[in-house]
């Protein structure tokens, strides 16, 4: 308990380039940054896959290879090769983390959507992509979501490998404070990092609930 | 009118689902494709908005060979329900309903409008219009399933086993719901079900269909009852033919005494000149009875009416159950025995 009172009753630790609103500007900045570019892929190719029940292979191939990938290992080689000063370094392995989850809940939200329904939707005359825009997708929402929600706690848990490299973002206090032997530093970061992981988890419940219809949730009243 | 005409549906691996079907479904009438499963009924009907496309042979949507329209233009002009409602669960009912009207554009006042004149229409509360389908039990979705194909008013209608999913009592009142429905708007439906019995209840005409794809007979049903076509059509039937075909024809051509009572026998008839009871002559309580109506119900109802009473005699009554006459086993026994000479439309 000290040694939380010590870094988060340390006034100097609230101010200046290593101040905690920074380091968690720069942690929020990565992660959503991964987070997006990760769905600008993964959303539109399995909604593609799942609609179109071709590929299924590559969403298994791709998530397997993903998964195996170590994070530390892609940020240390990128650094090799892509030199220090960018970003690269860390959005890459965060983004090929945040792939996997988000691509196989689209894909398999929308290929199991009931037969019947799909079969009605055509045979009221939807067009393909009416088909997938009006009804699958609004009916695999909570799966798709919930793939977001895992990949955005992940990226969020892992972005602290940025001090690894002399990027921002709260690994800097778990990692600088491991380095120089600074434990209030490392348990107010870790406790930062979790507290973080915690406002996505309540942020995506409040997603759900704005963009899930009520019929698909369940959880409308009888009027 | 929809016209087969050498319709054969063969996939990729040599099975055939429907082999050389020509039939012709007529304008305003109800068809019913009936069959085993596996018989290509509902191959055939799916055929028809392009759900799937044939191998060979055409079908006429009214002279168009259907496969020179764009399948979702197609589809919008035929209604179409399928055995588990298929309801959009994310849309309230209300829209649910007006899903073909909003794809061709229509406002969305409007379309609401039509969709709430539909509800009612099917026979459902306006009240269930905001609820998600899951809110409903299967018989409501059921409906809203038809409310929805009926929404942009298409001449044709598609039903695939619409009620085989619901119990048998909500299913009878969904049966007489479309009849019902069908007396006011005669649409051109084409309506498949493995069960004989609905098929012979709703069809102006029958198909029956056998495994692999082949029409063994098309009638309607009162000739189908009284000339299967082979023993595969005889056996499809069941049993009772003889009894079940009564229903179709008429009780109006029976012989009605208007005396109150046959010898031995009287009706008693409350205030209101409803019967009430069969009373034996010089005995104080009623036995039962039966009564069918003379203008509306069949001689099978008739003969019904007679077997539950004691005397043997069935009452007849007028629109509003007021006593009408006495039909007699005699006179009933000449109505049988000229409805099985008469072979036909009964």
């Amino acid at each position: 308990m000290n040694w939380l009172v010590d870094f988060f009753g340390n006034r100097a630790n609230w101010s200046g380039s290593g101040g905690i609103p920074i380091r968690l500007l720069e942690h929020v900045e990565f992660s959503l940054a991964a987070l997006l570019l990760a769905m600008v892929i993964a959303i539109p190719l399995g909604l593609l896959i799942g609609h179109t029940r071709r590929g299924a292979v590559l969403v298994v191939v791709t998530a397997n290879a993903a998964r195996a990938l170590p994070t530390l290992g892609l940020v240390v080689l990128i650094v090799l090769l892509a030199g220090v000063g960018t970003t690269w370094p860390v959005l890459l392995p965060l983004v090929a983390l945040a792939i996997p989850p988000i691509l196989v809940n689209t894909y398999e939200g929308i290929r199991g959507v009931d037969e019947d329904l799909r079969d009605a939707a055509y045979g009221m005359g939807l067009r393909g992509r009416q088909v997938l825009l009006r009804v699958l997708v609004p009916v695999a929402l909570p799966l798709i979501l919930l793939g977001l929600r895992i990949a955005a706690i992940q990226v969020v848990a892992t972005a602290t490998v940025a001090a690894y490299v002399g990027l921002g973002g709260l690994g800097r206090y778990i990692i600088d404070g491991l380095a120089t032997k600074d434990f209030p530093s490392t348990i107010g970061g870790a406790v930062l990092v979790a507290a973080l992981a915690l406002v996505v988890q309540l942020a995506f419940s409040l997603l759900q609930r704005v963009l899930v219809s009520p019929g698909v949730s369940r959880r409308a009243r009888v009027r | 009118m929809i016209t087969f005409e050498g319709v054969t549906k063969r996939y990729g691996d040599g099975t055939v689902a429907v082999d050389n079907l020509s039939l012709q479904v007529p304008t305003g009438a109800i068809t019913v494709f009936v069959g085993p499963s596996g018989c290509g009924k509902t191959t055939s009907l799916r055929m028809i908005n392009r759900m799937i496309d044939a191998t060979e042979g055409r079908i006429l949507l009214d002279d168009q060979d259907i496969r020179e329209i764009d399948p979702p233009t197609l589809r919008r002009g035929i209604g179409y329900v399928i055995q588990q409602a298929g309801l959009f669960p994310h849309r309230k009912i209300v829209d649910n309903v007006a899903t073909v009207p909003y794809l061709l554009g229509w406002d969305k006042k409007k379309a609401r409008a039509r969709a709430m004149e539909l509800l009612e229409r099917v026979g459902l509360d306006t009240k269930l219009a905001g609820r998600y389908p899951f809110q409903l039990s299967g018989g409501q979705q059921q409906r809203v399933g038809v409310a929805r194909a009926l929404a942009a008013d298409p001449p044709v209608l598609l039903m695939d086993e619409p009620f085989s999913a619901v119990d048998p009592v909500v299913r009878a009142s969904l049966q007489d719901e479309l009849l019902r429905l069908q007396a006011e708007l005669h649409k051109t439906i084409v309506f498949v079900t493995h069960d004989i019995d609905e098929a012979i209840k709703l069809g102006d005409t029958v198909a029956v269909m056998r495994v692999g794809g082949h029409l063994a007979q098309i009638a309607a049903p009162a000739t189908l009852l009284a000339e299967p076509a082979d023993a595969f059509v005889e056996g499809f039937l069941g049993k009772d033919r003889g009894i079940r075909r009564l229903s179709f024809v008429p009780a109006s051509g029976l012989a009605v005494s208007t005396e109150r009572g046959v010898p031995g026998w009287s009706v008693a008839l409350d205030e209101n000149e409803r019967p009430i009871g069969w009373r034996r002559d010089g005995a104080d309580g009623l036995q039962p009875f039966g009564t069918f109506d003379l203008k509306k119900d069949s001689l099978r109802t008739a003969l019904d009416a007679a077997l539950l009473a004691p005397p043997g005699s069935a009452i007849a009554v007028d629109g509003d159950g007021r006593f009408a006459g006495v039909v007699t086993r005699e006179a009933l026994d000449e109505a049988l025995r000229r409805a099985g000479q008469v072979p036909g439309d009964g």
